[in-house]
């Protein structure tokens, strides 16, 4: 990335950088955040959820099927509302003018399928996102350009996205949400129907990617190795009702490889948690009843070293 | 982050970069190789075919079935299932409308059907869309009015025709009626579908986006619709121009001006059946060279543009 090494790829986040008031500032902060569809009854899809993504954090959610990380997702997005509870995501910081003008507390968002528009190219994908922010047209095109080029994609900006292989698409659509410049990146499983060759390279990229900007990152999967190849920090979510039953902290320093012994160990420890958590439900009794936390330990968080 | 795309940013976050690209050069290096090594093998490679190649491909078929269509004809005539006077040979109608074939006769005809064809056509988009657009919206009026909007696409529009003599009396604006009664239902239905196809996903990342209201419409919801809404106007214009020829064939006077139809009805007084069949004759080249002239080429680029097609 020789071009941008001079400019900032994406200052989004520098709260130790931009001042005091951002400092204390987390990405997300969620409180007592529950998620109930339809009427009242039966166990809400998210119950209870208290978690605060720091600043430039790297977080996996993780947890098997019905445990709602991706409803977490589209509830931070703003594209549902919480039953009860509070979200709060960090807008612009440290800029007074901007977090007046821009709306405040906007996470760019991306999903399994990178949902590009197939009647755009790939840079149009990302100029439309910059385009909605209201950037002029020489300008737009200049920062599609620079943002292709974050993702190694400058040679494909023309091409239309059925031209674009699986991963590049998903490089596409990485663009097209740091166009967003939000503060905070919600990825739900955005590898998972990749190949694995592809999928490797791609956490290499999003890692880079992470570290240039600053941005946090909330990223859920269903893989647990990805999980800890990734996460400065992994949460691993309890199914109906969705709740958070335990976390660690990866201290493993990146760049981590997915086939890295101590990337193995974790995964295997936080694999035999994740089947406790799915095996209490073939018992048949309710969720609400018997919450792991209580059972084990997990208040504390384990620190693997 | 004041203005976060000024060359030289205020946080300073290039020093960080930096620092790691001179840690890492080499294995970067790699990973880039590797990465673009990947992208080669997956992205699908645009393949070239010759102009002349492209246009031979597409020329020829048509060539052929016209040729072997006359041959067919010219072999039926030429062994007298019918007498020659109510079957004409492909010469006799080829005569038959190069001596017609003066500004004031069929040149002026042709003229005049287009433009109504044309003019209908055109009110009907404008009608139709807006029909489309509230049914789609709506949830009432398309439980109300979508169930009388497919019956109406299945009414052949040539049962109109008496009714607005009656209203209009032979004059344009009863051709007009039958025009538009029979186009517009097939844009509006075809909007319609082609909203309903829209994935959720596209409005949900318009969102995310920043797409809101008039911007979700402009730059997500009708450029996603677009494929199922040019189908419905190249439906339209089928229905708009085989109604015209029916209003016309029926509806004859000095004060309408000259038309196709008017020259078909001509051809039935005299018993002339070469002109009959010429005219016939006219009026498919016409729908087939406006589908051709207009609609194949959108709807071609529309599905390459997308990947929906091959080449």
């Amino acid at each position: 990335m020789t071009a941008t090494a001079d400019s900032p790829v994406w200052p989004a986040s520098a709260p130790d950088l931009s001042g005091a008031s951002g400092a204390a500032r987390p990405a997300i902060r969620l409180d007592g955040l529950t998620k109930r569809f339809g009427k009242d009854r039966g166990a809400p899809v998210l119950d209870g959820i208290d978690l605060e993504v720091a600043a430039g954090e790297f977080v996996c959610l993780l947890g098997a099927s019905g445990c709602g990380k991706s409803t977490m997702l589209s509830l931070i997005a703003g594209l549902e509302r919480p039953t009860t509870g509070t979200i709060e995501v960090a807008g612009p910081a440290g800029d007074p003018a901007s977090a007046s003008s821009a709306k405040p507390g906007h996470a760019a968002l991306m999903f399994q399928e990178a949902a590009l528009f197939p009647w755009l190219t790939a840079s149009g994908n990302v100029e439309l996102a910059l385009r909605l922010r209201g950037f002029g047209r020489s300008a737009r095109k200049a920062e599609a350009a620079r943002l292709l080029q974050v993702v190694r994609l400058d040679g494909a900006a023309d091409k239309r996205v059925h031209e674009l292989s699986g991963g590049m698409r998903q490089r596409v659509a990485l663009a097209r949400a740091l166009a967003q410049q939000a503060d905070v990146l919600l990825m739900d499983e955005p590898f998972a129907a990749l190949d694995a060759i592809t999928r490797d390279v791609l956490h290499d990229e999003l890692v880079s990617v992470w570290q240039r900007t600053g941005v946090a990152v909330l990223f859920v999967t269903h893989n647990v190795r990805e999980a800890v190849r990734l996460g400065q920090r992994v949460v691993l979510m309890s199914s109906r009702p969705g709740r958070i039953a335990r976390q660690w902290h990866v201290q493993i320093p990146q760049p981590r490889r997915i086939e890295d012994a101590d990337v193995a160990d974790l995964a295997r420890e936080i694999t035999s948690e994740l089947h406790r958590e799915i095996e209490r439900h073939s018992t048949g009794k309710p969720g609400t009843e018997n919450r792991s936390n209580e059972s084990n330990s997990a208040g504390q968080e384990p620190v693997h070293v | 982050m004041s203005d976060p795309f000024a060359p030289t940013g205020p946080t300073g976050l290039a020093e960080p970069e930096s620092a790691q690209s001179r840690s890492g050069g080499g294995r970067d290096e790699g990973f880039a190789r590797l990465e673009a090594g990947l992208d080669a093998l997956d992205a699908a490679s645009r393949e070239r075919v010759p102009w002349w190649r492209r246009t031979l491909r597409s020329a020829l078929p048509p060539v052929v079935a016209i040729l072997t269509i006359l041959l067919i004809w010219d072999a039926v005539v030429w062994l007298k299932v019918k007498p020659a006077v109510v079957m004409p040979g492909p010469q006799d109608v080829w005569n038959a409308l190069s001596s017609q074939w003066t500004p004031n006769d069929i040149g002026s005809a042709i003229y005049h059907s287009i433009y109504r064809g044309l003019l209908g056509f055109a009110v009907s988009i404008v009608i139709g869309t807006v029909i489309g657009l509230a049914i789609a919206r709506f949830r009432f009026l398309r439980t109300a009015f979508g169930p009388i909007l497919s019956g109406l696409q299945n009414l052949p529009s040539v049962a109109w025709v008496p009714i607005a003599i009656i209203w209009f009396g032979i004059t344009p604006a009863a051709i007009y009626m039958v025009v538009l009664l029979g186009a517009i239902p097939s844009v509006a239905i075809g909007l319609v579908s082609g909203l309903d196809q829209v994935p959720p996903l596209y409005l949900r990342v318009g969102r995310n986006l920043g797409a809101r209201g008039l911007n979700a419409v402009r730059f997500v919801l009708l450029p996603a619709a677009l494929p199922g809404y040019v189908a419905g106007l190249k439906q339209g214009w089928a229905f708009a121009w085989r109604s015209l020829m029916a209003a016309e064939l029926i509806a004859v006077s000095p004060a309408l001006g000259p038309g196709i139809g008017q020259v078909m009805e001509f051809a039935r007084e005299q018993i002339n059946m070469p002109l009959a069949f010429g005219t016939i004759i006219i009026i498919l080249l016409i729908g087939i060279g406006i589908n051709q002239l207009i609609f194949a080429p959108l709807e071609r680029r529309l599905l390459r543009t997308r990947g929906l097609t091959r080449s």
